[in-house]
């Protein structure tokens, strides 16, 4: 038997390499991903441990407000110039220094743009002197007020070189302040960069006053132990002297703890990955259960042979079992390599768009290997499963006689794909209102899961009546019809590749109707409520927001025209112990001028140097009332009281808490980050608009626009979402195309008899070619129409459920649909091209004559 | 053999000097050596010859579906020898019809739209007509919207040389067309064969192996090892099966 099962497999190799394919690309995807994240891991680890190799111990002050990685940056608050004499005294310490080192030093190159890193700090450090691991490669170190010193690559991208006067935004100017940069610094190793990070070192007053806010303050101190003190020894002696105040780690700790930070959001990049991966595994399975359906009703006259000399069913299973096992286990093979080449090769496009991450070696962790055999085997076996199932229950007879295939009732399988639908539609209901139990991520997607078998399992009785409809456009020529009726003859057959693409394609279609509702929704909001002709603004390009000088606000409102100007600043802060996002508005009048905000309760015109106002919404939730009391902590200064003294309606645009201007200073970016203006009523916007641009000559990373630009610029980041997820299904979307590949070629294979026949009568070579063509776009179409239905459901059900939190207008995009239509067709032209040029190539006699 | 012509201007299919050779070296088959045969128009020819004769192979070289090694084909007017798949096409379409052992009809189609089937490919419209006399002939009237699966072999393998006549070509080819019969519906499918030939004067070339078959042609050529060894006029079953166990034995054959 197992010999037998060899032969058969060896014999049909072509048919499995295409279903394998689809195996081989999601095993490639899952594979990927780990060893991406684990190389990325691994660089982050040893830039880290770098970074801090040359701390014994550190110490620094416990940061106000406490942010995960999902909610921000984290700033650590200053310590005061005097703990370092307290640290020296401490006995075991050879040296300690006070070191500035903080995000928000971004130079300006000589374009007159601001350098961006595109995600690593960008940082501003006091000058302590040359280390192992940095050294100065030109120039010297600062030593006057307005000198710097600048780390090599940052140099390189800026485009200046040492004598030259730079221009640099720091953490409390956001207003242009030119140094003179009279050196460049690299690192051990020949390195330009650790890690992508930029650095900017002034002299100590200068970072002191610029990164921190305050003189005599440090961001952390550094400690090196004396000769035969252990760096724990240190640690624990230096911490019993300074208190519970002080977060006092060794340098070890330090590089741990940043790199786990960062590690955090690497697994969670890692979860998206393996989302996608596990669209691609559910596509590749249809591709295979279909495969393997097919191979086993064509092989009926042998596996009956097999009965009738004596095989069991239960043997038949375990040759059909074993042949998917071979598949799977060839194609995790073959997916794992691949799998390793492009996650080293996105690992090497990540450092390089990261400024010069150094990578560590590439390395193959075993959750990889285990993913991928795992996911390969299991997926192929699976899905080979009914398959077997059927061809165990082959008469032996069969063998004996041409039993004709009986279109098999639709019944059951009807009936079952309604249950199933059904729970994929409860799930969805219960995920979506919010009734799971604290489960509302796994229960959506396992409804979607649901729904997707579900709606393939419906497809086979969808696709008679639409794929007759769908073919009767091509109904004029006869190579057309043919083709129509063929789709229309194995409907399982039909529907399952047509099911296989419809998974992409609902899903793409579902994506770009929740992110154009939100898009649609917010713009129509701020269109609505907005009432600023003109708007101050920067594209984000890091992890901190584009900030400018707040002096641009009070000179824009002397301007001519002006009749009302507004800087928001924001910051999470702790409110009442919770992480909130917090804001101040250099001008409370704006609230209800610009932003068209109503009182619900108190007063929101006016606002003392200890009055807050919040959203009615977030007072709802915390309890509270005009002249509650609420205590803030932001990131610097201490934790205050404020009473509330006015509740505004809430809405898509408002902020939950609004402090007043003079708490600004205390937020981590003590800047306003947008400016509105609203102008007196018969000014021109075009008058105003290149006045401000004057204004702004200081602060490079913003801009001014008007309105509706501003809208289409803070609502264009969901289109560079919607690209990414695109691109992410657009494997499941290929891997579909194989599929249909896959059926066809199989299906020519299967009609050889009837296409010699047809080239016998007369069918030339073009129209055979045709046939099939037409055969092949009936089936894609049809997958891309119930993808556009099923995904458009499955996308207003999400609008629906998000319509309390903003999201009012469910938008379709028509035109993105008809293009996925459209798409849909050439992919069916495109799979028809193999299948079609060996049906052309079919010989006639051969075809005939066989007996 | 080329003693066995008929008359030149009447010819529907000519073979002239036919060999065809397949593989090469020590694995080379001679399966025609040097075949001339006339099929004259408006008669009913069977090929005749034990397995491996080469009556097939003759039968697929006469209709363009295989090439010959030497040799010219012609139909009617058409040199079928030297032409292209484009030329070999058109050349089905318009000028051959075929039927085949295992009838061979599109499963997809109902009886009717097989039968129009060759027509509507080559774009051309049925002469109403003709189209109710072959359907009348066959006696399908009441199954027209059948599908094959719906229908008994006898049926199908009727719709099948409906298909063949209703493009009125210069000549059907019947590949052992009762071959997959019992013999009832074969009687039916053969005498109405030989109908179309009498009533209509469609050509007809039909290898079989069945002397009872046989008998219904007006002429029979017998082939053996790839040569015409024999042929008989208006046979009989009797005759033919004569003829063919003198085949088996070739020392008493040619004389």
């Amino acid at each position: 038997m197992f010999r037998a099962t060899l032969k058969s497999l060896l014999a049909r190799k072509v048919r499995l390499i295409l279903s394998g394919l689809a195996v081989v690309l999601g095993v490639m995807f899952v594979s990927g991903a780990f060893v991406l994240t684990d190389t990325l891991g691994r660089s982050f680890d040893s830039v880290f441990a770098d970074g801090f190799s040359e701390i014994d111990v550190n110490v620094a002050a416990k940061p106000k407000v406490e942010l995960n990685e999902m909610e921000g940056e984290q700033t650590s608050a200053p310590l005061p110039a005097a703990l370092v004499d307290r640290v020296k005294q401490v006995p075991g310490v050879a040296s300690a220094t006070g070191i500035v080192n903080a995000d928000g030093a971004r130079v300006i190159g000589s374009n007159g743009k601001v350098v961006s890193s595109f995600g690593p700090p960008q940082l501003g450090e006091n000058w302590t002197g040359e280390s192992d691991l940095l050294q100065l490669r030109e120039g010297r170190a600062p030593q006057a007020e307005d000198e710097i010193v600048i780390n090599k690559s940052l140099a390189t991208t800026a485009k200046v070189q040492v004598g030259q006067k730079v221009g640099v935004l720091t953490a409390f100017e956001s207003k242009k302040r030119d140094f003179t940069l009279v050196g460049i610094l690299g690192y051990s190793g020949d390195r330009d960069s650790i890690g992508g990070v930029n650095e900017v070192f002034f002299t100590t007053p200068v970072a002191q006053r610029l990164m921190l806010g305050q003189p005599d303050t440090f961001s952390s101190i550094t400690v090196s132990a004396a000769d035969g003190v252990s760096d724990e020894k240190l640690r624990d002696d230096v911490a019993r002297t300074l208190g519970a105040d002080f977060d006092v780690k060794t340098g070890e700790q330090v590089a741990a703890d940043a790199s786990a930070s960062l590690k955090e959001g690497l697994s969670f990049f890692n979860k998206i990955l393996l989302g996608f991966a596990a669209v691609a595994l559910l596509v590749g399975t249809f591709l295979i259960l279909n495969t393997f359906s097919i191979i086993v009703a064509q092989r009926t006259r042998e596996l009956a042979l097999m009965r009738a000399i004596g095989a069991s069913g239960r043997q038949i299973i375990g040759s059909v079992v074993l042949e998917a096992i071979a598949v799977g286990l060839i194609a995790s093979v073959l997916g794992l390599a691949a799998g390793i080449g492009v996650g080293a090769l996105l690992a090497f496009l990540f450092g390089k768009l990261a400024g010069g991450l150094t990578l560590a070696g590439i390395g193959v962790p075993a959750a990889a290997v285990i993913g991928s055999f795992g996911v390969g085997l299991v997926i192929t076996v699976v899905a080979a499963l009914l398959p077997a199932l059927r061809a165990s229950r082959i008469p032996p007879i069969a063998a004996m006689q041409d039993v004709a295939t009986p279109d098999r009732p639709l019944t059951k399988i009807t009936v079952t794909g309604s249950v199933v639908t059904g729970i994929g539609a409860v799930l969805l209901f219960l995920g979506l209102s919010g009734n799971a139990d604290g489960q509302t991520l796994p229960t959506i997607l396992g409804g979607v899961l649901f729904a997707f078998i579900g709606v393939a399992l419906l497809t086979p009785l969808i696709s008679r009546p639409v794929v007759s409809l769908l073919g009767a456009i091509f109904s004029w020529s006869v190579p057309g019809k043919l083709g129509r009726l063929n789709s229309g003859r194995n409907p399982r057959r039909t529907a399952i590749t047509a099911a296989a693409l419809m998974v992409g394609i609902a899903l793409v279609t579902g994506v770009t109707v929740i992110l154009d509702s939100a898009k649609g929704s917010i713009s129509a909001l701020a269109q609505d409520t907005i009432k600023a002709e003109l708007v101050i603004a920067g594209v984000q390009g890091g992890p901190r927001p584009p900030s400018f000088d707040p002096g641009v606000l009070d000179q824009a409102k002397a301007l001519p025209g002006v009749q009302l100007v507004d800087g928001e600043y924001g910051d999470m802060a702790r409110v009442d112990g919770e992480s909130t996002w917090v804001a101040a508005s250099s001008d409370v009048a704006s609230l209800r001028q610009i932003f068209g905000a109503k009182a619900t309760a108190g007063d929101i015109d006016r606002l003392g140097p200890t009055q807050m106002l919040a959203s009615s919404d977030t007072a709802t939730s915390r309890g509270w009332s005009v002249g509650s009391t609420v205590n803030v902590q932001l990131t610097r200064g201490e934790a205050r009281t404020y009473t509330v003294s006015g509740i505004y309606e809430s809405s898509q645009l408002t902020n939950p808490v609004t402090l007043p201007p003079a708490a600004a200073k205390d937020f981590a970016i003590p800047q306003p980050i947008q400016g509105f203006i609203q102008l007196a009523p018969g000014a021109r916007v075009a008058d105003v608009q290149p006045q401000v641009e004057a204004l702004l000559a200081d602060s490079p990373e913003v801009s001014v626009a008007d309105r509706d630009a501003f809208i289409e610029q803070q609502t264009s980041s969901l289109d560079g979402l919607l690209t990414m997820i695109q691109i992410l299904l657009a494997l499941a979307i290929i891997i579909a195309v194989l599929g249909i590949i896959n059926t066809l070629a199989l299906s020519v294979l299967e009609r050889t008899r009837e296409l010699g026949l047809l080239r016998a009568i007369g069918l030339r070579r073009g129209q055979t070619m045709g046939m099939i063509t037409v055969e092949a776009v009936v089936i894609s179409v049809f997958g891309a129409l119930l993808g556009v239905a099923v995904g458009t459901g499955l996308g207003a059900a999400v609008v629906e459920a998000l319509k309390d939190e903003g999201i009012t207008d469910l938008i379709l995009p028509w035109g993105q649909m008809g293009l996925f239509l459209g798409l849909a067709a050439i992919i069916g032209v495109v799979a028809a091209v193999l299948p079609a040029i060996r049906a052309a190539r079919i010989n006639v006699l051969g075809a005939i004559a066989h007996d | 053999m080329t003693a066995t012509v008929g008359q030149q201007a009447q010819a529907a299919a000519r073979a002239n000097d036919v060999w065809k050779v397949y593989g090469s070296g020590e694995a080379q088959v001679i399966a025609l050596r040097g075949v001339s045969a006339e099929f004259e128009r408006g008669r009913f020819t069977a090929i005749m010859g034990p397995s491996g004769s080469g009556k097939s192979t003759l039968m697929h070289c006469l209709a363009g579906l295989d090439s010959v090694t030497r040799g010219t084909v012609q139909i009617g007017e058409t040199t079928v020898t030297g032409l292209g798949d484009a030329g070999l096409t058109k050349l089905r379409r318009d000028k051959v019809g075929f039927i085949f052992q295992q009838f061979n009809l599109l499963p997809t189609l109902t009886a009717k739209e097989n039968i129009l089937l060759p027509l509507s490919i080559a774009g051309r419209k049925p002469d109403p007509a003709w189209y109710d006399t072959v359907i009348n002939t066959v006696g399908l009237r009441d199954r027209l919207d059948h599908r094959p699966a719906q229908l008994s072999g006898g049926q199908q393998q009727r719709v099948a040389c409906a298909r063949a006549l209703v493009s009125r070509p210069e000549v059907i080819f019947a590949d052992e067309p009762t071959g997959n019969l019992d013999s009832r519906s074969g009687a039916e499918v053969l005498g109405f064969l030989r109908n179309s030939v009498r009533e209509h004067g469609q050509t007809i070339v039909m290898v079989t192996h069945d002397p009872t078959a046989a008998a219904y042609a007006d002429r029979v050529v017998f082939l053996a090892d790839g040569e015409i060894v024999s042929e008989l006029i208006e046979p009989t079953a009797e005759t033919v099966l004569d003829t063919m166990k003198k085949l088996d034995t070739p020392a008493e054959v040619g004389n």
